[in-house]
């Protein structure tokens, strides 16, 4: 069957990374990424394993960091070439069911033990079953050789990865359910924060797709914070205000914004106080550095956005005694103290926004280069979310 | 003899006119049969002997005993000047204020009096530079007062040093300087370059608080101000009378000297500036075009720094001292003297180039909120009796408008053009949901006090400085501005004249009356 495959190739890696400062489709022609025929994937062993049909697969921050060759090189060992990238998917099952993909590849997929009964595919406290058990290495569907990816018009999910959908809610809608569990999770991890106050300020560092999704889940979880948005083009800013956010700001304007909600004083670059909670849905050097000067002195700075190599001066982290905390993904969260997934949350979070705003355009894998340059431009050219259409591919 | 002002009524045959347009400027050709120039009085003559005008006035001062009868050992003396906001452009040394003020020294030594404290009345302008206190005041007075803390700059939060002198039947506060109420004599010395300075208002601005400055500093006032330029038509005014009549009746002896100067503003090769374009030469035109293609080429930073030091040649035309409110009529009569300028109706459209000074961007950057508060602030305020435009008329400025701040002088004006701006251009609106936080920031709080930022609330003022003109006109255009930050002003971009005048058309129809406020030099129109 035509999809798009990722392939191990240095040199490409090295031609995108080049060439996509210059050229973003140029970076997509001469990157890693190609359409080409590749064998339908065998069935995993173990039970439990549907094969999913495509309908929606959106282009996702970290897939554009491995097409133009940015992504952090951790990632080597953890994931298994060649392989079909695509990890925010809806589709049916062959029995036409519909669903969304939870693409963490957990221990029930992998026939590993979970960490606890009902664990999602997220959770646990050790890593060793993402590159373990029969299926080859992969920390999710998308970066796995064994089971496939969203960009090409089926591949395998298992019964632990999918949530079946309502029948009001439509794949454009559906399709965003997976960033936005990411922004779901980094919220509960600012809700839960210990430097989280109520009524406190949170600060959100970026407003493409998981920066708007971070606004609307930080005000589902906390109702009464005061959010304030920075973000670089004025659809951002409309939806950011759309979304719940309090204050918007151009990027340049965050730190200012920060300091007059928080009658904190400006002492350089860095705030004499700052946000209790700083969500960095962005992951640059910038943006980090950023984040950790904007954040009060014991606040906490949560990094939504998929950083790679960064270069940071880390005194202000020292001084500040600010909490740096990773957000990968999503599983169950700890909500008034109950255990409820995320994916439920996000579902019902998709909902209450109408989350098919996000997305911008949709393309055939046919019109792939057009559809990755239209993604790693998205901001620039008033789009927020792009996806794969592969309704009818089946 | 100088030429008095006077109205250019556009033909065919009339040369394009000189437009500022910020840290440059540009030649615009003005419809025939439909335009009007109005064009300022010449420069008047100089006083011949300044030092011995000085000290005709402080000897013989009006209604009021002459200064050396005042001055007794043993007494508190405080002597008050206006800040940098004044002269625009900065005064070539030595400036009025030093002259002055080195001869009521000098009286003040005659008579024993060694409590001499000297404070610039800043309001809630920023703090002066020691370089630009050194420009007004001159290297004797700073070296001899400063090192001993007796030169300072009013500090409008500093509360202990604050304190209430009285009420005005409207209910307003006179907050001030507590040395400058507690002395035994206050003297003034002022710049009175255009009709809206002087009088009460230099002290009971200059030394005020924020409590106090808010009674007239405010949108209601300001929309009824017509105009900033006409005293006796301004509600700004004649709450700052009121608080002067506290003052004059609860306070201490206030000796005024006011001085005011001519309009002769630009020294060679800007001397072109301030001509009437078809009396410019064939060097006026080569100079002109030379320095036009300079500035242009030109970085605007570099090109900001070339205007900024540029140190204007004005003579000195009249010195008052004595009682204020009747110094003031004398020194308002020398001030229409020298602006007054006859025009008969109004006119559809009125055209102006805004120029890279503002009284609160001095030596610094004229950032979008100042371009605001120069054109419907102070411009379309230089008038008496009505507007030159009609109500509902379309008000066109140049300026390049670009989104630049200096963040040492305008912290609170970055945020209040992020902040404020994106939510309402309204000054009734901003002054009731944003004013007072902005005020009370004690970030700006700290900026104003110890170092060289404006006070938190005076973008705010700024904006006000406007209403009156924002709310009379149907729209405002900028030509070359920056089109997003002329929208978020609120106002409507134009990429050339002939544009602007396309854009207002739908508001003035096709075949509109036009005048053009010629500057420099400053003009107040008499409009009948």
């Amino acid at each position: 069957m035509k999809a798009l495959q990722i392939r191990r190739s240095v040199r490409r890696f090295g031609m995108a990374r080049l060439t996509s400062p210059l050229s973003p489709s140029g970076a997509v022609r001469v990157g890693p990424v190609e359409l080409t025929d590749v064998s339908e994937p065998a069935r995993p062993p173990g039970p439990g394993w549907h094969r999913f049909e495509t309908s929606l697969a959106g282009i996702c921050g970290s897939d554009l960091s491995l097409i133009d060759g940015h992504a952090s090189s951790y990632f080597d060992d953890w994931v298994s070439f060649p392989f079909v990238p695509g990890h925010e998917v809806v589709g049916r099952l062959e029995d036409g069911r519909r669903v969304v993909l939870e693409p963490v590849l957990g221990h029930a997929a992998r026939g590993a033990v979970p960490p606890w009964p009902d664990a999602a595919p997220g959770d646990g406290h050790d890593y060793a079953h993402l590159v373990t058990g029969p299926l080859e290495p992969g920390i999710q569907t998308g970066f796995c050789c064994s089971t496939g990816g969203g960009w090409s018009p089926w591949f395998w999910a298992h019964e632990s990865q999918l949530h079946f959908l309502p029948d009001h809610m439509p794949d454009e809608r559906a399709v965003l359910v997976e960033p936005i569990a990411g922004a779901v999770h980094g919220a509960v991890m600012a809700a839960n924060s210990p430097t989280e106050r109520r009524n406190g300020v949170i600060a959100v560092l970026g407003a493409g797709t998981m920066g708007l999704a971070s606004i609307a889940a930080v005000r589902q979880q906390i109702p009464d914070g005061l959010i304030v948005a920075g973000g670089r083009y004025p659809h951002q800013l409309t939806l950011a205000k759309e979304f719940g956010a309090d204050v918007v700001t151009d990027g340049g304007g965050l730190a200012r914004a920060v300091r007059r909600a928080t009658g904190s004083h400006r002492i350089g670059a860095a705030l004499s106080g700052g946000a209790d909670v700083v969500i960095d849905a962005v992951g640059s050097s910038e943006s980090i550095s950023g984040a950790i000067t904007m954040a009060r002195p014991g606040g906490t700075v949560v990094l939504l956005g998929m950083p790679a190599e960064v270069s940071l001066d880390l005194t202000a982290l020292w001084h500040r005694q600010v909490n740096l905390r990773g957000c990968y993904t999503y599983g169950t969260e700890l909500v008034n103290g109950q255990p409820v997934r995320t994916f439920d949350i996000a579902v019902q979070l998709a909902d209450m926004i109408g989350a098919e705003r996000l997305l911008s355009a949709t393309y055939p894998l046919e019109r792939h280069v057009d559809a990755l340059a239209h993604a790693a431009a998205a901001g620039r050219r008033g789009a927020v979310k792009i996806a794969f259409d592969l309704r009818g591919a089946n | 003899m100088p030429r008095p002002g006077f109205v250019l009524e556009v033909d065919r045959s009339t040369p394009p006119m000189l437009f500022w347009h910020g840290e440059r400027f540009s030649l615009e050709r003005l419809p025939a049969d439909r335009s009007r120039v109005i064009y300022p009085p010449e420069p008047l003559e100089g006083l011949r002997d300044v030092e011995g005008a000085i000290s005709h006035a402080l000897e013989n001062p009006i209604d009021m005993d002459p200064l050396r009868a005042l001055l007794r050992p043993g007494m508190v003396l405080t002597i008050c000047f206006d800040d940098v906001s004044l002269s625009l452009p900065k005064m070539r040394r030595p400036d009025s204020r030093q002259r002055v003020i080195e001869a009521v020294l000098d009286l003040a030594a005659e008579a024993g009096v060694d409590d001499v404290h000297i404070i610039a009345a800043l309001g809630l302008h920023r703090r002066m530079h020691d370089h630009e206190l050194r420009h007004v005041l001159g290297d004797r007075i700073v070296d001899a007062f400063g090192p001993i803390g007796a030169l300072y700059q009013h500090d409008a939060e500093d509360h202990e040093n604050l304190t209430v002198v009285g009420t005005t039947d409207h209910g307003e506060v006179l907050e001030i300087n507590r040395r400058v109420a507690e002395s035994d004599l206050v003297v003034y010395a002022n710049v009175n370059q255009v009709a809206m300075d002087g009088g009460w208002k230099s002290l009971v601005t200059g030394v005020a608080s924020y409590r106090c400055l808010s009674h007239h500093h405010n949108p209601e006032s300001l929309r009824n101000t017509r105009s900033l330029m006409d005293r006796h038509h301004s509600a700004l005014h004649h709450s700052i009378w009121r608080l002067g009549a506290v003052l004059r009746d609860q306070g201490p002896p206030v000796f005024q000297v006011e001085t005011t100067i001519n309009t002769d503003a630009f020294p060679s090769p800007f001397d072109f500036l301030s001509k009437r374009e078809w009396e410019w030469t064939a060097r006026d035109r080569a100079t002109y075009l030379a320095t036009s293609a300079s500035l242009n080429r030109l970085p605007r930073r570099a090109a900001r720094k070339i205007m900024h030091s540029i140190e204007a040649p004005y003579a000195m035309t009249g010195i008052n001292a004595g009682f204020t409110e009747s110094v003031h009529e004398r020194t308002l009569a020398d001030v229409y003297r020298q602006h007054l300028v006859e025009v008969e109706g109004q006119t559809d459209i009125l055209t102006m180039g805004i120029p890279f000074i503002s009284p609160y961007n001095p030596d610094s950057i004229m950032n979008p909120i100042l371009v605001m508060c120069m054109g419907l602030g102070y411009m379309f305020n230089m008038y008496r009796n009505k507007p030159l435009v009609r109500e509902g008329g379309v008000v066109i400025m140049t300026h390049p408008t670009y989104r630049d701040f200096n963040p040492v002088h305008h912290p609170s004006y970055i945020d209040f053009f992020d902040e404020v701006l994106t939510d309402t251009t309204d000054p009734v609106v901003m002054s009731e949901k944003w004013e007072k936080k902005y005020a009370e920031d004690e970030w700006y709080r700290h900026l104003y006090r110890t170092g060289n930022a404006y006070h938190g609330v005076h973008p705010f003022y700024a904006w006000y400085w406007g209403a009156h003109g924002q709310q009379w006109a149907g729209r405002v255009i900028i030509v070359g501005g920056d089109p997003s930050t002329v929208r978020r002003l609120g106002f409507t971009p134009a990429s050339t004249m002939a544009d602007a005048f396309e854009l207002a058309s739908d508001v003035v129809g096709r075949s509109p009356t036009i005048s053009h406020l010629h500057v420099p030099s400053v003009l107040v129109a008499d409009v009948t």
